[in-house]
C-alpha cells in the first residue's frame, strides 16, 4: 500500500509523522538478525519503503539517518543542436511551448532552465539536427535506515531526491525517484511518501499513484486554510481517500475538528503540543524514538488506513 | 522604492506571522504595498482582513484536449507524451489535464489532427485593501502548474502600484522551498529575510535557501523564530550566519501569543506588546536601517 503524507501548510509535522509511521512498521517485523544481509537484497522483501519527495528541502534523512548505497544523477533531457545539420529554420522554437529555444538569424540558443524535456523540438526538426542530452538538476539516492536496539530493531528501505540549488523544477526529480524505487505492485509492502508543502505540481506528483493520503495539520486558521486546499487536490482532483493527523493538538481553535466533521474526513491521530516532542524534533530524534509509546498508535493507525483504502477500492469497483 | 522578500526554505517556520507583523510595524511609518507570493497556500489574507477591490483570472498555460470523434486510438500521442498525461482507451484516448504540462508534443504528432491546445484558467489574482496598505494576492487552483508565473504577476502588480503611488517599500511574503515559485519571488528583490527555526531541519534548509538567494544575487538577513526552543541550535545558526557575513537581525521567543493572535486574525504585534512584539520591533528597526535609510 502506498501512503502519501501531505499537509498544505509547511511545518505541521509531515516528516515527523511519515518517519514515525515507517519506523513503527519496521519495528513490527520479526526475524531481523543480520541487517547487513539487506545490503544486497534484490527487492523481494517486505520492509517498509520510505521516499522523501520534498526534493527542495529534504529532511527525513536527518531523522532516519540512513546509509546510502546507491546514487544517481537525474534531470531532464534537453536539446543539443547539431550545427552541421541545423538550417536555422526556427521550427523547434516555434513548437516549444516554454520558449526554451530561440533562433535569431544564424544563431540558435537553448535555455535549459526553461526546458521541460518534452522532446517535441526533436520530433519536429525537419533535418534531425536535435539530439537530447541529460541536463542534471538533482540526485536521487537509496539505502537503508537500520535500527538494531532491542525493542526497536527494524529496517526501513530509504530513498530521497535532492534538487540542485538554483534549479526551478522539482517534478522531474520526484517522478524519477518514484520510478526508480517503487515496485510495480507493492501489495505486501508499505510505501510511505513524504511530500513537500503546498498544493502545486510537486505535491500532485507525490500523491499520484498513492492509495491513501494522510494529511498532517495543526488546529490553527493557517493549518485549516491550507488543509482544505490539500484535501481539494487529493479528493477532488485525484480521487484519493484521505485521513487527518492533528499535530500540536491543544493550540489554536476548533476549526480543523469542525471542518473534518462536516466533510466526514476521519481524524486518525492527535499528537499533543508538548515541549519534549518539539525538543526531540529540534535535535533530529524521531517521535517514536523519543516517546516509544507512540509506536502502537502509529501501527493501529496503519491498520485503520488499510481498511479505509480497501473500502475505497471496494466502492470504486 | 525597495523590495523585501520573506523566505524560509522549510515550511511553517513563521514567514507569514513575521511578514504580517513587519507589515503592521512598517505601515505605521511608511507607505507600503504587500504581496503574498505563496500562491498555492496563501495565508497573509487570514491576518490582514483584506477587502477585495479587483479580481482577475490567471491563465498560465494550455493543456491538450483530444476530440473523441476524430481520435482513431492510434496511440501516437501516448508514445510521445513524457508526462504520463495520455490515458489510452479502446475508441478514443483522453488527456489527464492535471498531468499535462502543455508541451503540445501530442498536438504536433497526432496524424488525425484530433488534438487541440486549449487555454486553461489556472487561478485568480486579487488587488485588495488592508489597514496596512494595498495587498496583491492570488489563488492557484489545486494542483496546477505555473506557480512561478503567478508569483511574478502578483509581484509585478505590487511593484507597479508602489511606483505609481510613491510607496517606499514592497513586502513580499514568499513560498517555502527553493524551486520555481521561490526563484520567481526572489527575482529583483533588494533583500531577503530568512525566517529559520532552531531545529536540525531548520539549519539544513537555511543553508539551501541562502545558497539559492546567493545564486540569484539577493542579499540576506536572518531572523530566528522560536529561538529559545533549542538555544544550542540557535547558536549554531548564528555561527553559520556570521561565517558567511550574514547578520542575524533578531531572535523571536516561543510564545503561545503567536497562535492566539492568528486565531484572532491579527498580526502578533497588533494583538500583544509582549516579548514577541518587542523582538519583531527590533527586527523591523534593523530592516529599515538596512533598506530604507
Amino acid at each position: 500500500m502506498i501512503i502519501t503524507v501531505a499537509s498544505g501548510k509547511g511545518g505541521t509535522g509531515k516528516t515527523t509523522v511519515a518517519v514515525s509511521l515507517a519506523l513503527s512498521l519496521a519495528a513490527d517485523q520479526q526475524g531481523l538478525t543480520d541487517p547487513h544481509s539487506l545490503e544486497n537484497e534484490p527487492g523481494n522483501h517486505t520492509h517498509p519503503l520510505f521516499l522523501d519527495c520534498d526534493v527542495e528541502e529534504p529532511n527525513a534523512a536527518l531523522f532516519l539517518r540512513p546509509t546510502i548505497q546507491e546514487h544517481r544523477e537525474v534531470g531532464q533531457m534537453i536539446p543539443e543542436i547539431d550545427l552541421e545539420k541545423c538550417t536555422y529554420c526556427g521550427r523547434c522554437a516555434e513548437v516549444c511551448q516554454y520558449h526554451a529555444i530561440a533562433v535569431v538569424g544564424e544563431r540558435i540558443l537553448v535555455f535549459p532552465e526553461l526546458c521541460h524535456g518534452c522532446g517535441s523540438c526533436g520530433l519536429n526538426c525537419p533535418t534531425e539536427a536535435i539530439r537530447e542530452v541529460l541536463h542534471v538538476t538533482g540526485t536521487i539516492e537509496r539505502g537503508w535506515a537500520l535500527r538494531l536496539h532491542s525493542g526497536e530493531a527494524g529496517a526501513v528501505e530509504f530513498a530521497q531526491g535532492t534538487m540542485n540549488v538554483g534549479e526551478p523544477m522539482a517534478v522531474p526529480i520526484i517522478r524519477e525517484l518514484k520510478r526508480w524505487v517503487i515496485p510495480p505492485h507493492p501489495v505486501n509492502r508499505s510505501v510511505i511518501l513524504d511530500a513537500s508543502p503546498g498544493t502545486a505540481c510537486p505535491v500532485v506528483e507525490s500523491m499520484r499513484g498513492a492509495d491513501f493520503v494522510l494529511m498532517v495539520t495543526e488546529p490553527t486558521p493557517f493549518g485549516l486554510h491550507d488543509l482544505r486546499l490539500a484535501v481539494e487536490v487529493a479528493c477532488n482532483e485525484l480521487g484519493l481517500p484521505v485521513g487527518v493527523v492533528v499535530n500540536r493538538d491543544g493550540v489554536g481553535d476548533q476549526g480543523v475538528d469542525d471542518y473534518c466533521e462536516a466533510e466526514s474526513i476521519p481524524i486518525l491521530m492527535r499528537i499533543p503540543l508538548e515541549r519534549r516532542i518539539a525538543e526531540a524534533y529540534s535535535e533530529g530524534v524521531p517521535l517514536v524514538e523519543a516517546l516509544p509509546e507512540y509506536r502502537l498508535q502509529f501501527r493501529e493507525m496503519y491498520t485503520v488506513i488499510e481498511q479505509l483504502a480497501a473500502h475505497e477500492k471496494g466502492v470504486g469497483a | 522604492m525597495k523590495q523585501l522578500v520573506i523566505l524560509s526554505g522549510k515550511g511553517g517556520t513563521g514567514k507569514t506571522t513575521i511578514a504580517a507583523a513587519l507589515a503592521h510595524l512598517a505601515s505605521q511609518e511608511l507607505p507600503i504595498v504587500l504581496a503574498d507570493a505563496d500562491v498555492d497556500a496563501a495565508n497573509l489574507e487570514l491576518v490582514l482582513d483584506p477587502t477585495k477591490r479587483e479580481v482577475q483570472d490567471f491563465t498560465g498555460g494550455k493543456v491538450a484536449a483530444i476530440d473523441p470523434v476524430k481520435c482513431t486510438a492510434c496511440g501516437t500521442c501516448h508514445e510521445v507524451c513524457r508526462f504520463e498525461a495520455i490515458i489510452p482507451g479502446d475508441e478514443a484516448y483522453r488527456v489527464d489535464s492535471l498531468a499535462c504540462e502543455g508541451c503540445a508534443a501530442c498536438y504536433y504528432q497526432c496524424p488525425e489532427e484530433a488534438i487541440r491546445m486549449k487555454e486553461q484558467q489556472d487561478g485568480q489574482w486579487f488587488r485588495s485593501d488592508t489597514r496596512f496598505g494595498p495587498l496583491f494576492h492570488a489563488h492557484l487552483f489545486a494542483g496546477r502548474e505555473n506557480s512561478g508565473k503567478l508569483v511574478t504577476l502578483v509581484k509585478q502588480q505590487a511593484r507597479l502600484l508602489a511606483l505609481d503611488t510613491g510607496a517606499v517599500l514592497v513586502f513580499v511574503d514568499g513560498p517555502p522551498g527553493i524551486g520555481c515559485p521561490v526563484i520567481s519571488a526572489s527575482a529583483g528583490m533588494d533583500l531577503a529575510l530568512h525566517v529559520v527555526e532552531p531545529t536540525v531541519s531548520g539549519v539544513h534548509d537555511l543553508e539551501r535557501i541562502m545558497a539559492t538567494t546567493d545564486h540569484f544575487g539577493v542579499p540576506s538577513l536572518v531572523a530566528i523564530n522560536k529561538a529559545d526552543l533549542n538555544p544550542a541550535r540557535s547558536e549554531e545558526i548564528t555561527t553559520f550566519c556570521t561565517e558567511r557575513g550574514v547578520e542575524v537581525v533578531g531572535r523571536v521567543p516561543y510564545d503561545d501569543v503567536v497562535t492566539e493572535a492568528m486565531v484572532q486574525g491579527q498580526p502578533v504585534t497588533e494583538y500583544s506588546d509582549g516579548p514577541v512584539a518587542e523582538a519583531l520591533s527590533e527586527i523591523w528597526d534593523r530592516i529599515r536601517e538596512g533598506l530604507v535609510e
